[in-house]
């Protein structure tokens, strides 16, 4: 066998799979937003209708505005997950396994962690209203049927869930510094947060830029645990861009404009990749 | 630092332990509860008695089903994948052609791409040649998106042996096959059991492709089932609970027993940046 064939024969099974189930149907995504159709009937060509209608829905943009805010959140509780990383590589015993009962969350499906924190934000028995009540909170809000602290809601399991991902890859960062370092500056007089602020966080920021990026793309991709514990709501108060696709194509047959939204989704999280990476491009690579 | 500095500091600590881990141990003490316990007592108390009842209860009436099909879809769909992605990155390293970059590009584009918007061709698709509702549908798809993210960490290894093996292998006439599936993929152990164990976390949790591909009991995975289930239990709180525990106790043994394998792949799954 010659070696065209022998690199044919071993890259097919993965080519095809990833062309097929991964490239042609983003393709045709942007196609189907062209069609009315219902799904199962035949499809209607309409031009550009979907995407125009797309563009002045209300709810749609209140679903970006939505995936964007919680964005926002992710992007801001980074610092929480540093500050906490530094603490746990300045020589504290125990690291090891703290950082393991940090990461347990992580493991968790989506589904599960929405299903628990149902639970806890439970206005008769939760867990949250329990405690809250100790320190003798009388009327706690309506965690996840208040349409003005919903999404704050949700944002929590979310910081749960992501905390020892975003702590464990910080700490492996810092750990990679070397001592001679945090040595020399000790030596000059420097503070434990003149250490972590002006050498240890320059000296990690192509980890920390990142996990920007993850943040804010995992962000626009949110769809598990939001469908699993408010289904969007209540009114559309926690609906994202993912759901709102969802239900437009799986609630409502509407597949043609349900494909529209979904393309519109692929598009917004493309350029915000994009403009992200252009801005936290290095344009001096700090070296030790 | 001081002998009070180093306290804060541990108290710190000690409190994002205890918010990281205490809903999980809720979660466990109100599965082993009845109804009336959870409603009257503390939610913080132990069990007044141990109710395991609640678990065999849930297992037969169909959680059970859930169980096994999670199974079997995350253990073939990790088979397919990791020899798939081996494969793959095995001619992308290590043989010399035209094209290798370019194709590895479209490999590592797939990483960034938000699955939801492949979601209602992907549906369309499956309709028109009948994997609706078959579990078919599921492992091929699994086996697709993670290929990108399980080439990704194999490539760091593949670049890493040293071209003598293969020089070696193949002066003592070993054909190409044989170097790759007695060489290189036993030496790749260590990195494809850590892919392996990404693999299982992603098919174990998923849900949106089976919520959206099947429709009958009988193909559910847990993640789906479950969801169902509890809206089915509304008010048993120890019934739910039990789920819940069922669904995620064979991640967090997996996790017991080989953390370091989990830390490794978490880490090396993140610099995908």
């Amino acid at each position: 066998m010659s070696n065209k064939w022998f690199i044919t024969l071993y890259l097919l099974p993965a080519l095809l799979l990833v062309g097929i189930l991964i490239f042609i149907p983003l393709v045709l995504t942007g196609y189907y937003g062209l069609m009315r159709w219902d799904g199962i009937g035949a499809m209607e060509f309409i031009g550009l209708t979907n995407y125009i209608n797309v563009m002045q829905d209300g709810m749609f943009w209140q679903s970006a505005g939505h995936s964007g805010l919680l964005a926002v959140f992710s992007t801001l509780s980074l610092a929480i997950y540093l500050a906490v990383s530094m603490i746990l590589a300045s020589k504290i015993k125990g690291s090891d396994l703290l950082r393991k009962i940090y990461l347990l969350p992580m493991l968790l499906s989506s589904v599960a962690i929405a299903q628990l924190w149902i639970k806890i934000y439970n206005p008769s028995n939760g867990m949250l209203n329990e405690i809250l009540a100790w320190f003798g909170v009388q009327n706690p809000p309506l965690w996840l049927a208040d349409p003005n602290i919903v999404l704050y809601s949700i944002f929590i399991p979310i910081l749960w869930q992501y905390a020892g991902f975003y702590i464990l890859i910080y700490y492996a960062a810092l750990k990679n510094i070397p001592e001679s370092i945090i040595e020399a500056a000790k030596i000059d007089g420097a503070s434990p947060f003149q250490i972590a602020y002006r050498i240890k966080l320059p000296l990690i920021m192509g980890v920390v830029k990142v996990t920007i990026v993850l943040a804010i793309v995992g962000s626009l991709k949110y769809f598990d645990l939001i469908y699993v514990m408010t289904g969007g709501g209540p009114n559309g108060a926690s609906e994202v861009m993912a759901s709102y696709m969802y239900k437009l194509a799986f609630g409502t047959n509407n597949f043609g404009y349900g494909s529209a939204v979904g393309f519109m989704l692929l598009i917004i999280t493309l350029i915000v990749t994009v403009i992200i990476r252009k801005v936290t491009a290095d344009k001096e690579e700090l070296q030790y | 630092m001081g002998r009070i500095g180093y306290f804060l500091l541990y108290l710190s600590l000690g409190f994002v332990a205890v918010f990281q881990i205490f809903p999980i141990v809720w979660l466990f003490l109100f599965s082993l509860k009845d109804n009336r316990e959870i409603f009257a007592g503390s939610p913080f108390a132990l069990p007044s008695e141990i109710r395991w009842e609640n678990y065999l209860r849930v297992w037969e009436g169909g959680i059970g089903t859930y169980f096994w099909n999670s199974i079997w879809i995350t253990g073939v769909s990790i088979l397919f994948t990791l020899l798939f992605a081996s494969m793959a990155v095995f001619v992308i390293t290590r043989m010399k052609w035209k094209l290798s970059k370019l194709v590895l590009g479209l490999f590592m584009v797939g990483l960034m791409i938000p699955i939801h918007s492949a979601l209602i061709p992907l549906f369309s698709m499956f309709l028109s040649v009948n994997l609706i509702n078959n579990p078919l549908a599921i492992v091929i798809t699994y086996t697709a998106y993670n290929l990108p993210i399980t080439m990704m960490i194999l490539l760091g290894f593949y670049y890493t042996i040293p071209r003598e093996i293969e020089e070696a292998a193949i002066i003592d006439g070993a054909s190409l096959h044989r170097l790759f599936f007695r060489i290189l993929l036993p030496i790749s152990a260590p990195v494809l059991s850590t892919t392996a164990i990404i693999n299982m976390i992603y098919n174990w949790n998923e849900f949106v492709f089976v919520n959206t591909f099947i429709s009958s009991d009988r193909y559910k995975t847990l993640t789906v089932g479950i969801n169902n289930f509890v809206g089915q239990y509304m008010t048993d709180w120890g019934a739910i609970g039990a789920t819940l525990v069922i669904s995620v106790l064979p991640i967090i043994i997996a996790f017991i027993f080989f953390s370091n394998k989990v830390v490794e792949g978490i880490s090396s799954s993140a610099v995908k940046g």
